[in-house]
């Protein structure tokens, strides 16, 4: 028989592969309501318009960011007219054009962006978080209830 | 590329984890924090009942949770020299923040020094002192002994005049109760030292004596006034990004209509609606933004003043009120003096101060009713009315600083419920110490006795006048200068021969030289130029008591060790003060050697506390460090009154017996007639340069950025401190965003980057003060008030290109205002 082995657990959180939207879903300027990595977790995908750091797809301009502010929770909302993600709670302000960067605010950090991939068909998938979503410990909150990737 | 933790997950503290109250360590408002704590080998659970919150961390949290904590609020440090997890989380049943944190205080985690996680590894853990041409890791008794017996050398020399020292005098890290008083100790009862100053200006006074000679205290209300105030006027104050809980819990629910309830309930004879506001401020700011976005336009009056000219404002509008007859005849009948008087020497027209302060003359009037027409029914309105550094700093300080109270005495806007005649305040306090009426009034300019060549030793509390000072360029030449003098010397005989070091230095002193000793946390500019430094603990590291804005006391627990040897100050200076005893002893100086004997015998922090705040304070005799812990994050407001069923008895508001801190218990009024800009020079620099150099703080950096410059999320923002410009102003010099440009004047230059500021008025700039990567004081005059308060706002300068900053690629430079119909 084989002898058992415990399993060891990861040092990091194991994220889904969801998908969101296919490129064909999204205009330009235009925030698509999503959630990742799971549905109590809000977030928004934008197709820029133009190019930026972290962007995906073949015009390297669709990103996606968590709309739980990261100081107090409260949702954010789109300003279309400078691509900035806004709290009516306390003020603080993300840019949607710089991975997610307060421009100015109490969080003590930047805003989750959640990395994207884009299949030769169009899908976009969410892949993963580069930053701990408010209000939780760990960004995957119940592993057992959804298909992780490693890598 | 923007700056990410990477972490996606935390530890989560077992349910037994150690918690402790927290202060925050940084601005005056003092929120309320727990440090959570447990062995680093241990972990809880994601269950209810396996962690310290009994919460389930297996759901997402809502809005506002107790149970959130971030990256940022968490380390790995020691404790009792065990590794443990830190949380240092705000506390939601503190009435100061009510769970909010800034974005400096929320960062209280990373900001403590660990090996472990490498934040903070630049803290001084060692005495370090100038040998072999360099500075040279050694211990406190051989630190100090040389302190000590060079201290005891100028004495000889120059008497306690050669001894100058540069002191905070403030609560929070890096001050405290038991800081204050063991420094206050050592210079101000064993020594007689007069060529002292704090660590924000450069003489030993205070930024609104004018207050306090008109009997009325600068700290007189509760938070909760700003609740339960019909208006909030608030003069050269940024309180969204300065006090920004303050404004966030208290201020913000009354312009949103929120506190009517409790209005209605404590107040009940009188109507009530949400509170107006009038903001005097030459820029728009983000709080101007905030008020406008809760209250509607309609309730916000943002009077962008002509810099320097809000004294004639405030005296219109005392003229105003007593021209509609407003004034609180009575109160001012049968408790103040002067205010016939003063009426009269400061009467000004609304038309005569909208032309001097450039505000339209139904502005005027519009704030005068705002702040003093009696509600429907004739009930006095409740007017709350705070100033801070614009005003403080700005132009003619004593006089404007005057006029703000008489305003508040003339309508009764002080010690009623939703009122308070308040300074905003900076850190917070922590004041306790021996008599200083030896270092008279006006004080010494200490800076100017530095750069003329006086003195001999220079003792420097926590404080970096390279980076803090006005006329600062002449400063660190000359302070460079004497320094260098004794470095040179001290480098030509051995340092173990402490006679032929002696020698060395006091001859160095002679020609002009300095010693210099610098106790902080973190090595510092001006550090860079001193012979010892000796590193002390900061707050957590130490038990450390300060209080408020609202005068609220509290004890912040001892969570974690400090780095290495570092020590609390107070211990430092009763080291100091016992070496500078052996010393004098031994070369036999007994009388002197006495000044010393049996003052600095204490053990701990505790022993400072109870020989100082216990001894000393108002109503100090009632505190004990056991009594305050058991009063948690809420503490109790100064002056304290008693100790009732375990619980500390405090004052919610001063001056309610309408009682005041004069010889007869009547506030007085002042005469305070407008002159002008007060400074010499400043009127002809202003036709000379195009722009008004204004300066102040940003919500994101903590005063000199003494740990944001070790900060990647902070740095980030700022690779080179910003200066706020007009696009229209940076279009005719030809500047981006993030151009790097040189300030230059009369009297200096300094460098900044460019964040276009479409609320900027043209000719108008705004840069951040006291910043590391260009100092404004460069280009700040040395001119100050007759009781040596500097005018740090009102000073202009060109400015013109000499680069780009590499790193402001990855910044974003979009608005910092919350957009207008979202």
């Amino acid at each position: 028989p084989t002898p058992a082995r415990a399993a060891v657990p990861a040092a990091r959180v194991d994220y889904p592969a969801n998908r969101l939207a296919n490129i064909k879903d999204l205009k330009v300027n235009e925030p698509m309501q999503v959630n990742y990595p799971d549905i109590d977790s809000p977030g928004v995908l934008i197709k820029l318009g133009a190019p930026v750091d972290g962007g995906a797809g073949p015009d390297r301009d669709i990103v996606a960011y968590s709309t739980m502010c990261p100081h107090k929770g409260y949702p954010l909302s789109y300003n279309a007219a400078d691509k900035t993600l806004n709290c009516p709670g306390h003020f603080s302000r993300f840019d949607c054009e710089k991975e997610g960067q307060q421009v100015w605010g109490h969080a003590t950090q930047n805003l989750p962006m959640f990395r994207l991939t884009v299949d030769g068909a169009g899908d976009i998938h969410a892949v993963g978080v580069d930053e701990l979503i408010y209000g939780r410990t760990r960004n995957v909150l119940n592993e057992d209830a959804v298909s992780l990737r490693r890598g | 590329m923007t700056y990410k933790s990477g972490t996606d997950q935390l530890p989560i503290p077992p349910k037994d984890a150690k918690v402790q109250n927290v202060t925050c360590d940084f601005c005056i408002v003092g929120c309320g924090y727990k440090a959570i704590s447990w062995p680093v080998d241990r972990q809880g659970g994601p269950k209810p009942d396996e962690n310290a919150f009994g919460e389930d961390l297996t759901q997402q949290q809502g809005a506002e949770s107790a149970a959130w904590y971030n990256p940022s609020m968490y380390n790995v440090v020691r404790q009792d020299g065990k590794l443990v997890h830190l949380i240092i989380r705000p506390d939601k049943e503190c009435e100061v923040n009510a769970g909010l944190n800034s974005v400096r205080g929320g960062r209280m985690g990373e900001t403590r020094y660990s090996d472990q996680t490498g934040t903070m590894t630049a803290r001084l853990g060692q005495p370090m002192v100038w040998r072999y041409s360099q500075m040279m890791p050694t211990s406190w008794d051989d630190s100090l002994s040389l302190v000590a017996d060079v201290t005891r050398r100028v004495i000889e020399e120059m008497g306690e005049d050669g001894v100058i020292v540069s002191a905070f005098d403030h609560g929070g890290a890096a001050g405290g109760y038991e800081n204050t008083w063991g420094t206050g100790k050592l210079y101000f009862d064993a020594l007689k030292i007069k060529n002292i100053r704090i660590h924000n200006r450069p003489a030993y006074n205070s930024e609104v004596h004018a207050s306090r000679d008109m009997g009325v205290g600068e700290l007189n209300n509760s938070y909760e006034d700003a609740e339960l105030a019909d208006t909030i006027f608030v003069v050269g104050a940024n309180p969204l990004e300065n006090q920004t809980n303050y404004f966030l819990a208290h201020w913000v629910p009354n312009l949103r209509g929120e506190t009517l309830d409790k209005k209605k309930q404590m107040l009940a004879s009188e109507p009530h609606a949400a509170a107006k506001v009038i903001i005097v401020d030459p820029r728009r700011t983000v709080s101007v933004n905030a008020c406008e976005t809760v209250a509607g336009k309609d309730n916000v009056l943002h009077l962008a003043i002509n810099p320097g000219t809000d004294l004639v404002l405030l005296n219109a509008l005392l003229t105003e009120v007593v021209n509609k007859g407003w004034q609180a005849k009575n109160f001012i009948t049968q408790h103040t003096s002067g205010f016939d008087e003063a009426v009269k020497a400061n009467r000004i027209s609304v038309e005569d101060a909208a032309a001097v302060t450039g505000l339209r003359s139904e502005d005027i009037r519009k704030a005068a009713q705002w702040i003093a027409e009696p509600k429907a029914g004739g009930t006095p309105r409740r007017t709350m009315l705070a100033y801070e550094k614009g005003l403080i700093w700005g132009n003619d300080n004593y006089r404007s600083n005057a006029a703000m109270v008489n305003l508040a005495l003339a309508t009764w806007n002080v010690g009623r419920e939703g009122t308070g005649c308040v300074r905003l305040g900076g850190h917070q306090e922590g004041y306790v110490r021996p008599s200083d009426a030896h270092v008279g009034r006006p004080a010494a300019y200490v800076d100017q006795l530095l750069i003329s060549g006086q003195g001999g030793i220079h003792h420097n509390w926590a404080t970096d006048h390279f980076k803090s000072t006005l006329n600062a360029e002449e400063f660190r030449r000359v302070y460079r200068r004497r320094t260098n003098l004794v470095k040179e010397a001290m480098d030509s005989v051995p340092y173990g021969d402490r006679e032929a070091q002696l020698e060395q230095i006091v001859a160095a002193v002679k020609r002009g030289g300095l010693f210099s000793v610098n106790v902080d946390i973190l090595p510092t500019q001006m550090g860079e130029a001193a012979h010892v430094w000796l590193p002390a603990a900061t707050a957590g590291e130490m038990n450390l008591t300060s209080m408020n804005g609202e005068r609220r006391l509290r004890l912040t627990e001892r969570y974690m060790d400090p780095p290495g040897a570092a020590l609390p100050d107070a211990l430092i200076a009763a080291r100091m003060a016992n070496a500078l005893e052996a010393s004098f002893r031994r070369v036999g100086n007994e009388t002197y050697a006495n000044k010393f004997k049996g003052k600095f015998d204490w053990k701990t922090e505790e022993d400072a506390f109870m020989d100082g705040y216990n001894q000393h304070a108002e109503g100090g005799k009632f505190v004990t460090y056991e009594r305050l812990r058991a009063m948690g994050t809420n503490g109790v407001q100064e002056p304290v009154v008693g100790f009732e069923n375990g619980k500390l008895i405090g004052t919610k508001r001063l001056y309610a017996d309408a009682k005041f801190k004069t010889d007869d218990g009547r506030a007085k009024f002042m005469k305070t007639e407008w002159r002008g800009l007060q400074v010499a020079g400043r009127d002809q620099q202003k036709e000379k340069y195009a722009f008004l150099i204004n300066n102040g703080r940003n919500n994101l950096i903590w005063q000199n950025a003494f740990y944001d410059v070790h900060t990647p999320f902070v740095r980030e923002r700022n690779p080179v401190a910003p200066i706020e410009m007009n696009p229209g102003d940076m279009e005719k010099l030809g500047l981006k965003a993030g151009d790097l440009v040189e300030v230059y004047n009369d009297v200096g230059s300094t460098q900044a980057m460019v964040y276009p500021t479409p609320s900027a008025k043209p000719g108008q700039a705004f840069m951040l003060f006291i910043a590391p990567t260009g100092q404004v004081g460069n280009v700040i005059s040395k001119g100050t008030n007759e009781f040596m308060i500097p005018n740090y706002k009102n000073v202009w300068a060109n400015i013109r290109r000499i680069g780009h900053v590499p790193s402001a690629d990855a910044m974003s430079f979009k608005s910092i205002e919350y957009p207008k119909g979202l």
